[in-house]
């Protein structure tokens, strides 16, 4: 099924708590190599036909105002996936 | 600790206090930084250079209305001279320190505050009112205190706006998400709607702590040598958009940097916090302690030598930092979250380490206090900040700005309710009764405050929707203290200074229908501009007004905070003087609640009611007007009558009480009705006779000085002798009636509970839901 994947990550400079809790467990678990988590979210809007270029601007327009709250977060990537 | 890397004695690109002497005409970003001309100027006669960035950063966010209370300040002063030693009885600590303290016996004390996080709010309303809750959590943790309770004052834009329900949603989430997370109950508040706060809305926090009087903590550092740590979140780049403006001078290759305006919050972080910061007050290892909040690391250094009257110096490559890439103008000026700075003896270094270990918190020493009046920052090997710390901290500029009496006043007082059709008969009168009910101010607010957790803990004796928030403090004597907020931003835009004096009485009253005995004061000033002389004028009388009452009353200002520059465009929102009292309880066994319960007890109204519908309910959501004066208010009046409810609740007189406010009598017997389902039979004739008013003003009327309570058959005698003995008037106007499902109001109408309940309870849920 065509599907448009819209990736958001809340942005570099804020704190991500869930991203260090993540991190503190994993240390907690001996993995000290990894420095810091980041968790962000995945999104996948499905269609029921074959996705245009129209369709993918619409995508990047709905991930920037509508999906992702841009006072804290940051849509890193609209693509197309079949 | 080291104050030299001896591998990197190249000079960083930095700019160092050497800098400020060789390259004295650099140009600096004052102005984008929100200094003007003449503070700019001020800064360098203090120090006899210009500013480093460093220091510019700092002395610009200290400076700032936010950090400095410029415009206030003058106002503010006669919280502190308008008391008399009575007043001081109880307190413990007053103003100017993180939060006012108040003795309630036992060896017991509680620390309480209230504060804006309004602007923040509206950016970004989660993470705003989230933090704010934060925020005023470690303000009352910094006293030394547990925080055991938190309160909110919210008021948003008109309820059909578009723009609304992305506020509620999000400030609401944000606060239950925050406090449930924390563990602390949220006991009460306000929530109002007004289209004057749609472009601003109000997010006022409150929270209240407990502790011993021996475990009373104060934010300074006066023992040179003690270490100066900071602990607790690492130091990153939130909510210091403005000071971009430096960074990108300091790397001028890489254009201005973006750095968020916004904080983001972590509960679980501050829980680890407070208990961790618990320990170390009981292990006594701390010899004093700052939260930080607004101004970070500069507020919280500067705060802290300034208050010891020493000085300090810092490392600031010490700070544990979440992002490599911050400038030392950024981790100066950055309030991430979760961050708390003590000053602890070196001797008992070992022991701090051990307890924040425990907690899994981490620290850096960033520092030590000096004996000299200096506080000295170094970036590295370089000096980056040399100043007087009381430059900083307290002597910042002081405004006398300019006073208007607001050109419109006149025409807005003329303009009274009088012409205002009143009901024909019993039908319109029923049918505004039930429309007011149902107005988004009226209705029940449970859709908000069913998202907080309101009895974990299990020390609330009360929360919404009774008058106050009641909390046990002691659970061994039932010691316990009520709390209460109010503000009727329409009274005070009537008339600020009255307003003011109005918001102290409602909460005041709120706190004595409970049965407790008010205490302390506690405020969050929420105005438009102070540039702005009319807006200027609302708060000198509003400041005047609250500080005149408390002295009526008896009662302390302990602290509060002011919020100015609350607008949208040109057009200010209502001053809105949010009050709080704080009451004390010796068993909260003892508490009245604010609906009746039992059937036949009679229903008596207490206090006189006068023809005020100025600036009324009843002017608002039936007539859409606001004009004329608020009601009047007689204190000498207020506080025999809170004398009178103590009392008859010390004999056990009383089974419930009700404050009469906003809706007047009509809304204060259906509240008090809806409380438990319990109906009523209510007579008006006889206070119609008796003050001389007609059926809509008995209703309606917001006379201030008034409560309904119901007693028991039994001992009705008694309740009327006392009544009588103290002078207050009471007049019998109804009985409850548990078994009918009705509010009869006599000669008006027979109204069904569950059609009250009805109109009441969907409101929020129809609107937000």
């Amino acid at each position: 099924m065509p599907k448009i994947i819209v990736e958001i990550m809340p942005k570099k400079d804020l704190l991500d708590p869930q991203g260090k809790a993540v991190a503190n467990s994993l240390h907690r678990e001996g993995k000290k190599e990894i420095t810091a988590v980041r968790i962000g979210k995945r999104i996948e809007l499905h269609f029921d036909r074959e996705i245009t270029d129209q369709d993918l601007e619409m995508a990047k327009g709905q991930a920037a105002n509508f999906l992702s709250n841009d006072v804290i977060e940051d849509v890193v990537a609209v693509t197309k996936e079949d | 600790m080291k104050f030299f890397n001896s591998k990197t004695l190249e000079p960083s690109g930095v700019d160092t206090t050497d800098n400020a002497s060789t390259e004295p005409d650099k140009e600096q970003p004052w102005q984008e930084l929100g200094l003007k001309q003449d503070e700019y100027e001020e800064i360098k006669n203090i120090l006899g250079r210009r500013p480093t960035s460093s220091e510019l950063a700092m002395y610009s966010v200290m400076w700032s209305e936010h950090c400095s209370y410029k415009s206030s300040k003058i106002y503010l002063r006669q919280f502190g001279e308008k008391v008399t030693d009575e007043m001081k009885k109880y307190l413990m600590v007053g103003m100017g320190e993180n939060a006012g303290v108040v003795d309630i016996g036992e060896g017991l004390a509680v620390t309480f505050k209230v504060e804006s996080h309004n602007h923040p709010s509206f950016i970004e309303p989660f993470q705003g009112a989230a933090t704010g809750v934060g925020g005023i959590v470690r303000d009352i943790l910094s006293m030394g205190a547990r925080p055991i309770a938190i309160m909110d004052q919210l008021r948003f834009g008109a309820p059909n706006h578009p723009d609304t329900a992305r506020v509620v949603h999000g400030v609401v989430d944000g606060i239950s998400f925050y406090g449930n997370c924390l563990g602390l109950p949220n006991i009460g508040g306000e929530t109002v709607f007004d289209s004057v706060y749609q472009g601003n809305p109000l997010v006022n926090a409150l929270s209240i702590g407990s502790m011993k009087h021996e475990d009373l903590k104060l934010a300074k550092a006066s023992n040179p040598g003690d270490l100066v740590i900071l602990f607790g979140a690492r130091t990153g780049a939130d909510g210091i958009g403005g000071v971009s403006v430096l960074a990108s001078e300091t790397f001028e290759s890489t254009g201005p940097t973006k750095r968020p305006a916004v904080q983001v919050g972590d509960p679980f972080a501050e829980k680890v916090l407070i208990e961790c910061c618990l320990e170390l007050f009981h292990a006594g290892v701390v010899a004093g302690i700052q939260d930080l909040g607004g101004a970070g690391i500069s507020c919280a250094t500067s705060e802290l030598a300034s208050n010891g009257g020493k000085g300090m110096r810092v490392q600031l490559k010490n700070v544990l930092l979440r992002d490599e890439s911050l400038t030392p103008e950024e981790i100066l000026m950055s309030e991430s979250q979760e961050r708390m700075c003590a000053v602890v003896p070196k001797k008992r270094l070992k022991e701090f380490e051990s307890i924040v270990n425990k907690w899994e918190v981490e620290y850096s020493v960033l520092g030590d206090v000096i004996d000299e009046d200096r506080l000295y920052i170094n970036w590295g090997h370089e000096e980056i900040v040399n100043v007087p710390p009381r430059t900083v901290a307290h002597d910042g500029p002081v405004y006398e700005r300019p006073v208007a009496y607001p050109a419109y006043q006149n025409e807005l007082n003329e303009n009274s309710s009088a012409k205002l059709p009143r009901a024909k008969n019993a039908t319109e009168l029923a049918t505004q009764l039930m429309q007011l009910i149902a107005t988004p101010n009226q209705a029940d607010k449970s859709w908000i405050t069913a998202q907080y957790d309101k009895y974990v803990g299990g020390n609330t004796a009360l929360s919404m929707p009774d008058d106050s928030g009641m909390i046990r403090v002691s659970e061994e004597s039932g010691l316990g203290v009520a709390l209460a907020t109010d503000a009727n931003g329409k009274y005070a835009y009537l008339n600020p200074y009255e307003g003011a004096r109005l918001a102290l009485a409602e909460a005041y009253r709120n706190v004595a229908v409970t049965g407790a005995v008010p205490r302390a004061v506690t405020n969050c000033l929420n105005f438009g501009s102070p540039e702005n002389p009319e807006v200027m004028w609302q708060f000198k009388e509003a400041t005047a007004g609250l500080a005149d009452a408390c002295l009526e009353l008896g009662i302390p200002v302990t602290g509060g905070n002011v919020s100015f520059y609350n607008q949208s465009g040109d057009v200010a929102i209502y001053p809105t003087p949010v009050v709080g009292v704080l009451g004390v309880i010796d068993d909260v066994a003892r508490r009245i609640p604010s609906g009746w319960q039992d059937d036949g007890n009679n229903i008596y109204l207490l206090g006189t009611t006068y023809d005020e519908l100025d600036g009324s309910a009843w002017a608002k959501d039936i007539h859409d007007h606001l004009g004329g004066q608020p009601p009047k208010l007689d204190l000498a009046k207020e506080k025999l009558l809170a004398d009178l409810l103590h009392g008859a609740s010390i004999q056990g007189l009383i089974e419930s009480a009700h404050d009469l406010s906003e809706g007047g009598l009509g809304i204060a017997v259906l509240e008090a009705s809806l409380r438990f389902n319990v109906g009523a039979r209510i007579w008006l004739g006889d206070v119609l006779d008796r003050d001389g008013i007609d059926q809509t003003t008995a209703l309606f009327s917001e006379s201030q000085t008034r409560v309904l309570v119901s007693v028991g058959r039994e001992d009705d005698v008694k309740f009327q002798a006392l009544c009588d003995a103290r002078g207050v008037p009471c007049l019998r106007i109804g009985v409850t009636d548990a078994t009918s499902g009705l509010v009869e109001i006599k000669d008006i109408a027979d109204l069904k509970l569950d059609d009250i309940r009805q109109g009441w309870s969907g409101v929020m849920s129809g609107l937000f839901g």
